[in-house]
């Protein structure tokens, strides 16, 4: 298992290295002056942009350049944000309530999702499994956007039962709403994708051999057809994780939560690209931890892969 | 032993006691047949021939079909369908006006006509949607075809740059570079900022499928003829591998005009002189409370052009693949 | 156990299969898949049922415990576990019987163990469930189990993963769990036919002894008659969903009467060569007489005239094939960044007269599959030379190794990925002229007709495509594609073993009757010893990369020099029934 996490620790390097040297690219190998192309048509604080300057040291070659704000992302230093205050700060403010609406919308989309994936997979053909892949074909059409303001409209402007924007501090019952309005795209595809995943486990030999060797129903849907099952929508999430940071970034922007999310949508709207820039590098780096902590979590859930010869 | 193998009066009769004895089958019971007799069907049958008899018995597949062209026809002639300008003639007095004559749908905050606005914004949605999946198509066949193909260090290096565009999500890219390209707000130039981070999931759906085909006997038995490596890719390995890409090209269709929409929608994307579905939404969230519907319609609009395509691409799937037809 | 149960003796069957009738739910209704068949068995007796694939023998056994696959279901019928009817029962009685009373040996071992759980965990939860022990004794329990089932080292082995057993060693845990409650009947559905022949037989022996020792009835399923007839004393033959012939092992294959049988009997590779061995006389001068009803599907018929027309045409130059010391190493890269090499063709030499069939017998992993590919080009030989008709094939280019290409042509294994399933079969036979630029399109049109013709399809198939085929009409088809440049040399790697015995007596029959025809030189790489007897002239037994044995079929059947020659040859299912011609 060690040399698993090693090596998957080593693949992860070319790819972070490409992923930062990527977003670098778009926007400081740009014909003009970067500077002015992040602020747009907005009139920068002056000092800001010397602070810009400097930070970026848009006097040097563009390889050292990119170099330099490698090592700056190595010191946790990711500049800083329109106003002027660090990325680093605003991280620390915002990152917990985004941490928490984020595992709460996992928890919804894969508690839930799994579960009506499993009914609908063993009730294959039944009226619960039509409803079920006609709902999630709904639910995966719609933007998140427009879900989001459906949301805000039904619970907290017509019946009244949520707050339409999240009151300061971030209190769990008002991030139940958001959450679920986050959750809602993967829950439909883990819904496929485990009641796929769960016909075809259910149909393989050797579910046929547990039954046969006298096992229950009740041992062998959870023990062999869902254990096996999920390899599949683990593999998934990781995936969906970067689904999850731009509806994150679009639901906390609309519900008004104080997250990391919402301060890249304002940045957005307002058209703050130096602040853009940091918050979409901290959310790749999120992205590709949470992907090895999955493909780690992956090897646990398959032998196959924790013991290649 | 004395029973008749043509089915007389002893055979089918046990001799004897029952649970030992040599008992043999009427022949009239099961007759024989010619061993491996050819039977030519009536109708041909592939891949595609069969596909397309299953999705045609598919009310889904008529459905979608029928929304897409819909959609189609509305995009390429709107003048068909309205003659409002959707821009001009807008009268704020009409701000968030409800149905009226001439303007079915009511009037947006600025006091333009919905219908027309919808009816106009469609085009933008389809161009972003099929520029989009020009480019990933082209980029993901290229990349995912090479590195399945040839494998090795070019599997190696194609892979790993398909790896590092996959892990920027590629609505969190586009934002980037819209940002940067702010004076540069086109349909050409959000397709581009899209497709350019897009293509890696059909190049690994395509690689994953090139890898299984490459090893069948076929393959190698067009190489034992003297085919060039590149032929068999093109004449053999290729199309054998291309009904995946067409599935998640459809889906990516879809994708591509979410994401437009969601851009527009953050401000990012489109300028406010051309026509967006997620323009409209964006201008229309601050009314939630007191006119929904101009934030709704658009929003519909939006949804079912995206269920269109999306259950559109299920059903190919459900038709070409034969384990998502077991799903069924 | 040997003799039959007499009728009148108070002994009550244990199993009594009562007009029962399977049933498959498709989109065009239901499809039946047994109809209504009859089947006794006694306690402690081993029977077999017999038939090609598509006659319902796993469905009848799938049926009996009642775990058929989703769609399928019992619609008519008894199944009577003494005295109780076991279609009857709800699902909580079912799985009292099932592994308790009624154990189960599944057909494919890579398939049949859950990837994601140990050995240990596996077989546990089996003795858990069947409450034959509780507590720590489950484990201890286990370890026993294992160990009978010829698992030496299962104390240490318990904790270890499915991929990390062989697939004889799988086999092993699905026989310990299968036999782990004592159960009164076992069920095993091909329960060694993934597996190669020696292993095969060592564990059908292990299994016989144990089930002996418990006094486990045992229902066999199986597609080999030679194999059924050697291990159980009761044969039941399938055909199409319904029982044509069953009774005593012996007489059934001494003196089948139903036609199907009787064709059976005819077309199983290791009854024929078990009878070409018990004549004791060289096939030119067997004067074999064949059975009634057979349609030229009868393989010692086959290989005497094969014979006969060999010795009148013997072969005029020089070898067709000259191979001196081939040597193919792999590299491996393991675990810790090691590499380390792999020998899997190993100093190989051999040749191979124009005009005959050299066998190249194998088991998986002996390296004569990559013989093939060296000899065709598709990789290179690491050293040592391959000579095709006097001209060394290592430098050949361009050109020139197109030339070799066409004096050589391959059929390969799996019917279902020989041909390209997007092209017609028309295109696919032309293939090889289109790359060769031979003639025009109407005379390869022309060419099509005529090797249709060749290997017995109608041409009116053409226009047609891969998947309205058969197994053996594709392979027939590849055949043809592998003629149309009209080579000296075809290599068939293992063309016909996925093929039902029917269909293959019928390839094989095709196979001689074109080598006659055209002159053809064979190549014929195969794991199945008894296919050699009635085909080839020559044999190469490999064993780990090396070539072991190297002589006429005739002596190495008849005098083998090598242990692991004497070994496969008495893994031949039915090497010890004495049959008489």
């Amino acid at each position: 298992m060690t040399g698993y996490i090693f090596r998957r620790i080593l693949q992860a390097i070319p790819v972070f290295l490409g992923t930062t040297f990527l977003i670098y690219f778009m926007v400081f190998a740009m014909p003009g002056d970067p500077i002015v192309a992040l602020f747009g048509d907005k009139t920068p604080n002056p000092a800001v942009v010397a602070q810009l300057r400097a930070q970026y040291h848009l006097d040097q070659p563009f390889i050292v350049q990119y170099l330099i704000y490698l090592g700056g992302i190595f010191r946790g230093d990711f500049g800083l944000s329109f106003s002027g205050e660090p990325v680093t700060a605003i991280l620390a403010r915002t990152f917990p309530v985004t941490a928490r609406l984020a595992i709460l919308a996992l928890l919804f989309e894969t508690f839930f999702g799994i579960l009506v994936g499993l009914v609908s997979g063993l009730r294959k053909g039944k009226l619960f499994d039509a409803s079920s892949l006609a709902v999630s074909l709904i639910l995966i059409s719609l933007p998140i956007f427009v879900i989001a303001f459906v949301g805000q409209y039904v619970f907290g402007v017509w019946l009244g039962w949520a707050r339409t924007t999240v009151s300061s501090g971030a209190p769990l019952q008002d991030l139940i709403l958001p959450a679920l309005v986050l959750a809602s795209v993967s829950f439909a595809q883990i819904v496929r994708l485990t009641r796929a995943s769960v016909i075809e486990t259910s149909g393989l030999d050797f579910v046929r051999t547990a039954y046969s060797k006298g096992l229950s129903s009740r041992r062998v849907i959870p023990v062999h057809i869902l254990r096996n099952s999920l390899i599949p929508v683990v593999t998934y999430l990781a995936t969906d994780f970067g689904v999850l940071l731009v509806g994150a970034t679009i639901t906390e922007g609309i519900f008004n939560v104080p997250g990391v999310g919402n301060t890249l949508y304002q940045a957005i709207i307002r058209g703050e690209g130096p602040t853009v820039v940091s918050f979409v590098t901290v959310m790749v780096l999120i992205y590709l931890v949470v992907n090895i902590l999955v493909d780690l979590f992956y090897g646990l859930l398959d032998p196959r892969i924790r013991y290649v010869k | 032993m004395s029973s008749n193998p043509t089915g007389g009066p002893t055979a089918g009769t046990p001799v004897g006691g029952r649970s030992s004895t040599h008992y043999v089958a009427p022949l009239d019971e099961t007759p024989l047949v010619s061993v491996d007799a050819v039977k030519v069907a009536e109708k041909r049958s592939n891949l595609w021939i069969d596909a397309w008899q299953d999705v045609r018995r598919r009310p889904m597949f008529w459905i979608s079909a029928a929304l897409i062209l819909v959609v189609a026809l509305v995009a390429l002639f709107p003048g068909l369908f309205t003659q409002t300008p959707p821009n001009n003639n807008c009268i704020l007095g009409n701000s968030n006006g409800g149905p009226a004559d001439g303007h079915p749908l009511g009037f947006t905050k600025q006091g333009c006509d919905i219908y027309s606005r919808i009816v106009h914004g469609t085009s933008t949605s389809l161009s972003v949607g099929f520029i989009v999946i020009v480019l990933t198509s082209t980029l993901g066949i290229l990349f995912g075809a090479f590195a399945g193909f040839y494998g090795g260090w070019v599997d190696a290096v194609l892979s790993r740059l398909g790896d590092i565009f996959f892990s920027i999500p590629y609505i969190l890219a586009a934002v980037v570079i819209m940002s940067v390209l702010s004076q540069y707000r086109s349909v050409w130039s959000i397709s581009l900022a899209i497709g350019i981070f897009a293509w890696p999931s059909t190049a690994r759906v395509l690689r994953s499928e090139i890898l299984r085909v490459k090893n069948a006997d076929f393959v190698m038995a067009s190489t034992a003829l003297g085919l060039s490596r590149f032929k068999i890719l093109l004449k053999h390995v290729l199309p054998n591998s291309i009904a995946p890409v067409i599935v998640i090209t459809t889906i990516s269709l879809a994708g591509a005009i979410v994401a437009e929409a969601s851009l527009s929608f953050l401000g990012v994307g489109l300028g406010s002189n051309i026509m967006s579905w997620g323009n409209d939404i964006n201008q229309a969230q601050n009314d939630l409370r007191t006119a929904p519907q101009t934030l709704i319609l658009p929003s519909i609009a939006l949804s079912v052009t995206v269920f269109a395509f999306i259950s559109l691409g299920e059903v190919v799937r459900d038709a070409l693949d034969p384990k998502a037809r077991a799903l069924r | 156990m040997s003799e039959p149960l007499s009728p009148n003796a108070a002994v009550k069957p244990l199993l009594e299969i009562k007009n029962l009738q399977v049933g498959f739910q498709t989109q065009n209704g239901l499809v039946p898949a047994v109809n209504g068949i009859d089947i006794t068995l006694m306690p402690g007796q081993t029977l077999a049922i017999v038939g090609e694939s598509g006659s319902g023998k796993s469905t009848t056994a799938h049926a009996i415990i009642n775990l058929l696959p989703g769609s399928g279901r019992i619609t008519g019928g008894e199944v009577l576990f003494e005295g109780r009817d076991l279609t009857r029962l709800n699902e909580k009685q079912l799985e009292e019987v099932r592994g308790r009373m009624i154990g189960f040996v599944p057909q494919d071992p890579m398939a049949n163990l859950n990837p994601v759980w140990s050995i240990g965990f596996q077989v546990e939860e089996a003795i858990r469930a069947n409450g034959i022990a509780t507590g720590k004794e489950v484990k201890q329990h286990a370890i026993r189990v294992l160990k009978e089932a010829g698992l030496a080292d299962a104390d240490k082995r318990l904790r270890q993963f499915p991929h990390q057993f062989s697939g004889g060693m799988r086999q092993r845990v699905l026989i310990g769990m299968g036999l782990s409650s004592r159960p009164k009947l076992l069920i095993a559905d091909e329960p060694t036919s993934a597996l190669d022949v020696t292993v095969q037989r060592v564990i059908l022996d292990h299994l016989a002894t144990l089930t002996r020792e418990i006094g486990t009835a045992v229902l066999f399923i199986t597609h080999d008659l030679g194999l059924a007839a050697e291990r159980a004393e009761q044969l039941v033959v399938m055909y199409k969903g319904k029982v044509v012939e069953s009774g005593p092992s012996r007489e059934i294959l001494e003196n089948p009467i139903h036609p199907y049988t009787q064709r059976l009997v005819a077309a199983a590779p290791s009854l024929a060569s078990r009878r070409i061995q018990s004549s004791n006389r060289n096939l030119t001068d067997l004067g074999y007489s064949a059975p009634r009803a057979a349609e030229g599907l009868d393989l010692v018929e086959a290989a005497e005239a094969r014979a006969g027309k060999q010795a009148a045409t013997t072969s005029a130059g020089g070898p067709a094939i000259k191979v001196d010391a081939l040597t193919k190493i792999y590299r491996i890269r393991g675990a810790k960044r090691d590499a380390r090499d792999f020998k899997a063709v190993d100093d190989v030499s051999f040749t191979v007269e124009r005009g005959t069939t050299m066998a190249l017998v194998g088991e998986s992993g002996s390296g004569k599959s990559t013989v093939a590919k060296l000899l065709l080009r598709l990789e290179d030989a690491s050293s040592g030379t391959i000579a095709i008709g006097g001209t060394d094939t290592a430098a050949l280019r361009g050109r020139t190794l197109l030339d070799l290409r066409r004096t050589m042509q391959p059929v390969f294994q799996d019917p279902y990925g020989s041909l390209d399933p997007l092209r017609n079969i028309g295109n696919t036979i032309a293939e090889p002229l289109q790359v060769h630029r031979v003639g025009d399109r109407a005379s390869r049109r022309a060419r099509v007709d005529e090797l249709l013709d060749q290997v017995a399809l109608p041409s009116a198939l053409a226009t047609r495509y891969p998947n309205e085929l058969s197994g053996g009409q594709r392979q027939r088809v590849a055949i043809a594609r592998a003629l149309a440049l009209k080579p000296e040399i075809v290599i068939l790697d293992e063309a016909v073993s996925a093929l039902d015995v029917l269909v293959q007596a019928q390839i094989l029959r095709l196979l001689a009757d074109l080598q006659a025809e055209l002159g053809l030189t064979y190549l014929f790489i195969t794991h199945d010893l008894a296919v050699v007897r009635v085909i080839a002239d020559h044999v190469c037994v490999m064993q780990r990369g090396k070539i072991v044995e190297s002589s006429t079929v005739d002596k190495v059947f008849n005098n083998p020099q090598q242990d692991y020659t004497r070994e496969l040859l008495n893994a031949i299912p039915g090497a010890n029934l004495k049959l008489g011609v």
